[in-house]
């Protein structure tokens, strides 16, 4: 009887580094690693070199100079002796805005052309069809200067709506005017202000918004309640109590009980002199980019909605109907829950390319970050090598977020597979 | 027997179905009118579709296209459709077309940008069509040696060098592979390229360079010498020529203008109308002449300035290369900041003798600087040379992505998230502001080269998660498979994984495609002259101050059936790599 016993023990020798698999992927990532801090270190030596001949070497003191440029269209009071991290705020804001907006507007037409575009009607499926080739396969730029050409070229002025027999008129009983200086529309107003809210002495958020914003969120729960115990009846007796006047009671008293309490109002933009003054005034870039950016995101939603719904085999909607549900039924318990899941990652990813697209505000002059932080503040500062840093930082920090808020979606819709 | 007579004894004859279901009352109710509902909708349609066109259509049929100002658009069109009408001004079009796009590519040369883009279409297409007889591929690696050799210009062995560093790696790979692993040969190999193309190329080329321009130099001073003496003459001859052509212009332009001011005061009589229209039309033909004469007058500038030049160059160069050589002398004896100052010297000195030598050495084409390049060239060049260099970048990249190996994931994910967090903008602005500042100090090269840096970092991002879907859409078994065959890591992607994978990623190599063409848009911001940049030259010229819907239209007709036809040959591509399993 032989005795196996264990092979003699190896001792390291060098060549075993490139020829031993256990040590090779080690060695691979140690150069690779290697080559490439010494690539960053060539980088960083190179600018800070740079910089040093050209007098300028890194600091961020420059934020807190004043800015001395005006914002025309800001969310917070600003006024062009502010410093430059004030105006970059103002103008991450106005990204933040516009962004908010755009995915708004371009959800809303998007899943309607995306509809519609399945539609049996001849007629309108054609349209939809040449809409979303039209949109998609023409440059975002290009439609963002052309919006900006047709407000300005077709709206009248402001003082077109001057005079006893004016050329132009307001529309929805004289609260909103079209000009081409911009939209003027009614701005919410208080008749018992609660006063506002400062945060850190840097900016105030109106305690209106807040306690409208606070009661929407209470109510909006106790509708949850409501809702789990509907469905929890439902479960034991297999009758589901009628609810939705009492969810939407829920909802909308509290809300319009603190609004005729705070007196809300609405306070319409008037024709004084040559121009309007009062109510919110929506710049006519605002205006411009936030139209084009919506309908060419929508070209692409319009597809993604498509391609969820005919994802859906029909066998589920037959499967469906055969267990006795109602058309509403089926949409709302079989068809949405599967198109959503197609239908969500992907709409989410176009979210984040508006507001990436956002960034091309700079070509119709609204003042988002890439206005005021990449723009005027760069080219007065000579900073550029700070301010692009701190460009980047901001979209990056606003695409992990999308990006973050869309992976929890995944893993918490994402099938259990076996 | 019972009776059978209520049987029928023959079929009848089949009959036709309602008018109601057949023909077009039949396609209309069930497309159109199926119920109220899409009644309404077809209804609404019809309402939109006739306020477009209404706006539209007059506006496009009253237009201009033979003006040369968008004042004279405006009198063409009150003449010919009467006085209010608004006509479309295409007449800019028709006159930039050439600028929007080549942009300021010289206009000789224009059949270079053309035989380039032929050369990468005829490179592409059996890549792009499997039809296509497969000898076809043996020319596409050459594709793109050839296209910047004939944008840019330059000598003609340049590109050939260029194909010897690429030969040098792989004879080294081969060579080396039979002594050592694989892990080293590879580096080595792409070492000796990398020192093949930074210390051989350039002064091989100077040394060609030199000899043939020293063989050149006396021939090429004759001529140069003869062009100096004649073309002042032709000049002189032209120039007369020019300013009687352009006083008859200015006079008739005059008199066109009367007869406008006449034809508004009498309302637009059908004479006047006539009058006016027959002046502009009889304007074309000294105008095109004037155009004509004043190119050639350019170009017989362009010709004189440069034999000037060159002939200037030939007469400096013995001296200058005597003061090269003293200078030389002097260095070696020099130190410290005189050496510096001597350096200095010689590099300008140095630049000076090779302006002279590669004018004289050339054998090959005009060299072009690239902020020459605008228009829709522009656009197609960053967007084929992204395309072309971000493919294995991106490959590269969702290999390391996708790889056991984990720092080496860390560096790609990190690369690729960042690239594809950030707005193309700020990468252009990178390239603008920044992209000088990470070299060494002194080296500056120009905004096209870095643009095109940027733009192809951007496009391997999104390449490489087009490459990642194709490799995560393999089935498991592929992988498995190689390994069973005992291939390597990198046989098994060659021959197993990457064919495969890359087939799939297609359409998604495409649609990169289509948007990075899109994004070209976006220099413009940062000042080059891609077609929207253009668009606003154009409206800086007086003559077409204000036009807006012309230039733009154009632009985006053409974006459109670019990007269309790439997205139909991508949908086509689609079906047909669809396997038939749904």
């Amino acid at each position: 009887m032989t005795m196996s016993s264990d092979a003699p023990k190896e001792s390291f020798r060098l060549s075993m580094l490139i020829y031993d698999t256990r040590y090779r992927s080690l060695t691979i990532q140690v150069v690779a690693l290697m080559a490439f801090m010494l690539a960053a270190a060539w980088i960083i030596d190179n600018t800070l070199q740079n910089l040093a001949e050209l007098g300028k070497p890194i600091e961020f003191g420059f934020l807190s100079e004043p800015a001395q440029y005006d914002i025309n269209q800001a969310l917070i009071e600003y006024d062009n002796q502010d410093s430059h991290l004030r105006a970059s705020f103002v103008g991450l804001l106005n990204t933040l805005l516009v962004a908010v907006l755009g995915c708004a507007l371009a959800t809303v037409v998007g899943v309607i052309v995306g509809v519609l575009r399945l539609s049996k009607n001849w007629l309108v499926a054609r349209i939809m069809t040449v809409y979303v080739e039209m949109f998609r396969n023409v440059p975002v730029l290009l439609w963002i200067v052309f919006f900006m050409a047709i407000l300005i070229e077709s709206l009248p002025q402001p003082r077109a709506f001057r005079g006893a027999d004016p050329e132009a008129s307001m529309l929805l009983g004289d609260s909103v005017a079209l000009t081409n200086r911009g939209f003027y529309i009614p701005e919410p107003l208080f008749s018992n202000p609660l006063g506002d809210l400062s945060v850190f002495g840097a900016f105030n958020i109106s305690l209106e918004l807040l306690a409208l914003v606070g009661a929407l969120a209470v109510s909006l729960f106790l509708s949850g309640l409501v809702k789990k115990r509907a469905d929890r009846i439902q479960n034991e007796t297999g009758i589901r109590p009628t609810t939705w006047y009492l969810r939407l009671g829920i909802v909308v008293l509290p809300l319009i009980a603190i609004l005729i309490a705070l007196g809300f109002h609405l306070g319409n933009p008037e024709l004084r002199g040559f121009n309007f003054q009062g109510g919110i005034h929506m710049r006519t870039s605002l205006i411009a980019l936030w139209l084009a950016l919506s309908f060419y995101t929508a070209a692409f939603i319009a597809e993604i909605v498509r391609g969820g719904i005919m994802a859906i085999s029909k066998g589920q909607t037959e499967a469906a109907s055969a267990l006795g549900l109602r058309p509403n039924r089926i949409m709302s318990l079989v068809i949405l829950p599967q198109a959503l899941r197609v239908i969500i990652p992907p709409l989410i990813s176009q979210y984040l390319n508006l507001t990436k697209n956002s960034s091309l505000a700079i070509a119709v002059g609204y003042m988002d970050i890439t206005g005021t932080l990449g723009g005027i503040t760069m080219n007065q500062t000579g900073r550029e090598l700070e301010c692009v840093v701190m460009l980047m930082l901001c979209y990056l920090t606003i695409s992990l977020t999308i990006s973050l808020v869309m992976n929890w979606y995944n893993t918490r819709v994402k099938l259990v597979e076996r | 027997m019972s009776d059978l007579s209520y049987v029928r004894k023959e079929m009848l004859a089949e009959q036709s179905p309602p008018a109601t279901e057949i023909g077009i009352i039949g396609w209309l109710r069930e497309n159109l009118f199926s119920n109220w509902f899409n009644g309404i909708l077809t209804v609404l349609s019809l309402v939109f579709i006739y306020a477009v066109f209404s706006a539209i259509l007059p506006w496009l049929l009253h237009s201009s296209w033979t003006a040369n100002s968008l004042n004279e658009c405006r009198q063409q069109v009150d003449a010919a459709y009467g006085l209010a009408a608004e006509g479309g001004c295409w007449a800019v079009i028709r006159e930039r077309y050439l600028q929007l796009i080549f942009g300021f590519y010289p206009s000789d040369l224009y059949w270079r940008p053309l035989l380039a883009f032929g050369v990468a279409l005829v490179a592409l297409a059996p890549v792009l069509f499997t039809g296509l007889p497969r000898q076809m591929l043996w020319f596409s690696p050459f594709a793109p040696f050839l296209v910047p050799w004939l944008l840019w210009g330059g000598a003609v062995w340049l590109p050939l060098m260029v194909i010897v560093g690429f030969v040098l790696a792989y004879v080294v790979t081969r060579v080396l592979s039979a002594v050592m692993p694989g892990l080293l040969a590879v580096p080595v190999a792409a070492l000796a390229a990398v020192l093949w193309w930074l210390y051989a190329v350039a002064p091989i080329n100077d040394g060609l360079t030199v000899l043939i321009a020293n063989q050149r130099i006396d021939a090429v001073a004759t001529d140069m010498r003869e062009q100096a003496d004649r073309l002042p003459g032709e000049i002189a001859a032209l120039d007369s020529r020019i300013a009687d052509l352009r006083d008859q212009v200015a006079t008739s332009e005059a008199e066109k203008d009367a007869l406008f001011a006449e034809l508004e005061e009498d309302h637009g009589s059908e004479a006047a109308r006539q009058a006016v229209l027959q002046a502009i039309a009889d304007l074309r033909g000294p105008r095109d002449a004037l155009a004509a004469l004043e190119k050639e007058r350019l170009g017989l500038n362009e010709d004189l300035s440069h034999a000037r030049s060159l002939l200037a160059g030939i007469e400096e160069l013995p001296a200058l290369r005597e003061r090269r050589d003293a200078l030389l002398a002097e260095q070696r004896m020099a130190r410290g900041e005189e050496a510096e100052e001597i350096a200095n010297q010689l590099a300008t000195l140095d630049t000076q003798i090779a302006g002279v030598v590669d004018e004289l050495g050339r054998v090959g084409l005009v060299p072009v600087e690239s902020r020459k390049f605008g228009g829709f060239m522009l656009s197609i060049t960053i967007g084929l040379v992204a395309i072309t260099v971000s493919l294995p970048i991106g490959v590269m990249l969702a290999l390391g992505r996708q790889s056991n190996l984990f720092i080496l994931r860390a560096i790609c994910v990190g690369f690729i998230e960042f690239i594809r967090g950030v707005p193309l903008i700020t990468l252009l602005f990178v390239a603008s502001v920044l992209l000088n500042y990470f070299l060494p100090p002194g080296t500056s090269f120009d905004i096209i080269l870095r643009v095109i840096i940027m733009v192809t970092l951007f496009a391997s991002a999104y390449m490489a998660e087009v490459v990642r879907g194709g490799l995560a859409a393999l089935p498991k078994g592929q992988y498995e498979a190689a390994d069973a065959l005992g291939l390597d890591y990198w046989k098994a992607q060659r021959l197993i994984i990457m064919p495969q994978a890359l087939k799939i990623s297609i359409p998604g190599i495409v649609s990169t495609f289509i948007g990075i063409f899109k994004d070209t848009t976006l220099v413009s911001i940062i000042g080059l002259l891609d077609p929207l940049g253009l668009s606003n030259a154009i409206r800086a010229n007086t003559a077409w101050n204000g036009i807006v819907w012309e230039l733009y239209g154009f632009i985006a007709l053409m974006f459109f059936v670019f990007c269309f036809s790439m997205s139909r040959y991508s949908m086509w591509l689609e079906r047909k790599l669809q396997t038939g399993h749904r």
